[in-house]
């Protein structure tokens, strides 16, 4: 089926998006990107360590991701921008997966804070990303401002607990025109499903395969996932009915 | 010399040390490497030029795993 995701002009086969941390080894990472088929893969940047093993840009280069920088940890519009104008110089994008957070617990993104980051961003060029709350005012606001993807919450990063709110992701499906990327929350492949038939485009997750007893079984699971629900989606689910419709015809019934 | 701040640690560097100096002692690679200068990134085309002076603070960026 020839049914590619496409981000700012940019088309992709697979619609799942994985993100790489978490993973106990940069091997057990690269055998779950390479089982789990994404084509784009995010990375974050830090204070360097000269005395770390290996390097995850090897591993994303050797599997052929293309690479998403992300703004994680940053609390404001100003630290975001600054990470986002880092990772450009690094990594040679203008791609950008912008998160600014509010809080440490809840890791829930700063919508004031995401909203000014964003528009500075898309001014200075850049192809930005939004990991946003599943609020559909947020997202319209998002796009508005020039955002190439919206990316909501499904719960928080990290959670597994699954889409918490599939009617607001029915809502920003329905009023975005942008892709729309469920990024954050997923557990466990029932959740990608759910996240593709209701609509959205693509799914970033991380932790799910990370963090799993077995990352690369795990990863590959998250890739039909994805591909069962997308086709679901598109196959038209039947109606949901309070009361039974016989699939074999009472037509013809004997009279025992 | 002069006296600055390289990933949140005070270090002394020969007088006229550039950003380019600086990286290299952490990485041979430039690719996925980033600098920030007094919360300015000092882009890599740029880094050959630019000069560090006393009370700098200096960051030195690498790619992990995130996200």
């Amino acid at each position: 089926m020839d049914d590619p995701l496409v981000i700012a002009g940019e088309s992709f086969s697979s619609r799942l998006i994985m993100g790489t941390g978490g993973a106990s080894s940069l091997d057990a990472l690269e055998r779950a990107l390479v089982a789990s088929g994404a084509e784009i893969a995010t990375v974050a940047l830090r204070r360097i360590d000269p005395d770390a093993p290996g390097s995850v840009l090897e591993v994303l280069d050797r599997v052929g991701c293309k690479l998403l920088p992300n703004t994680a940890g940053c609390f404001t519009a100003k630290d975001a921008v600054l990470t986002a104008r880092a990772a450009r110089d690094a990594f040679e994008t203008d791609w950008i997966k912008l998160e600014v957070i509010g809080d440490e617990d809840t890791l829930l993104p700063d919508t004031a804070e995401l909203l000014k980051a964003a528009e500075e961003l898309v001014d200075d060029g850049f192809v930005v990303l939004a990991y946003t709350n599943d609020d559909p005012i947020a997202a319209m606001r998002l796009q508005d401002a020039g955002c190439a993807a919206v990316m909501p919450l499904g719960s928080p990063i990290g959670s597994g607990m699954g889409i918490r709110n599939p009617y607001n992701l029915a809502i920003i499906r329905e009023r975005c025109s942008v892709p729309v990327v469920l990024d954050a929350g997923i557990g466990t492949a029932s959740d990608a499903v759910l996240a593709m038939e209701l609509g959205c485009d693509a799914v970033l997750l991380a932790s799910a395969v990370t963090r799993a007893h077995d990352p690369a079984a795990m990863a590959e699971a998250m890739k039909r996932a994805v591909e069962a629900g997308r086709l679901a989606r598109h196959a038209g689910r039947i109606p949901r009915r309070l009361y039974a419709e016989a699939s074999t015809p009472f037509e013809g019934l004997p009279e025992l | 010399m002069t006296r600055l701040w390289i990933n949140g640690s005070a270090v002394e560097l020969d007088d006229d040390a550039h950003v380019s100096d600086i990286v290299g002692r952490f990485t041979v690679s430039p690719r996925g490497t980033a600098v920030a200068v007094n919360g300015e990134v000092v882009p890599r085309s740029r880094w050959s030029d630019v000069s560090v002076k006393d009370g700098d603070r200096v960051e030195v960026l690498g790619a992990i795993g995130g996200g």
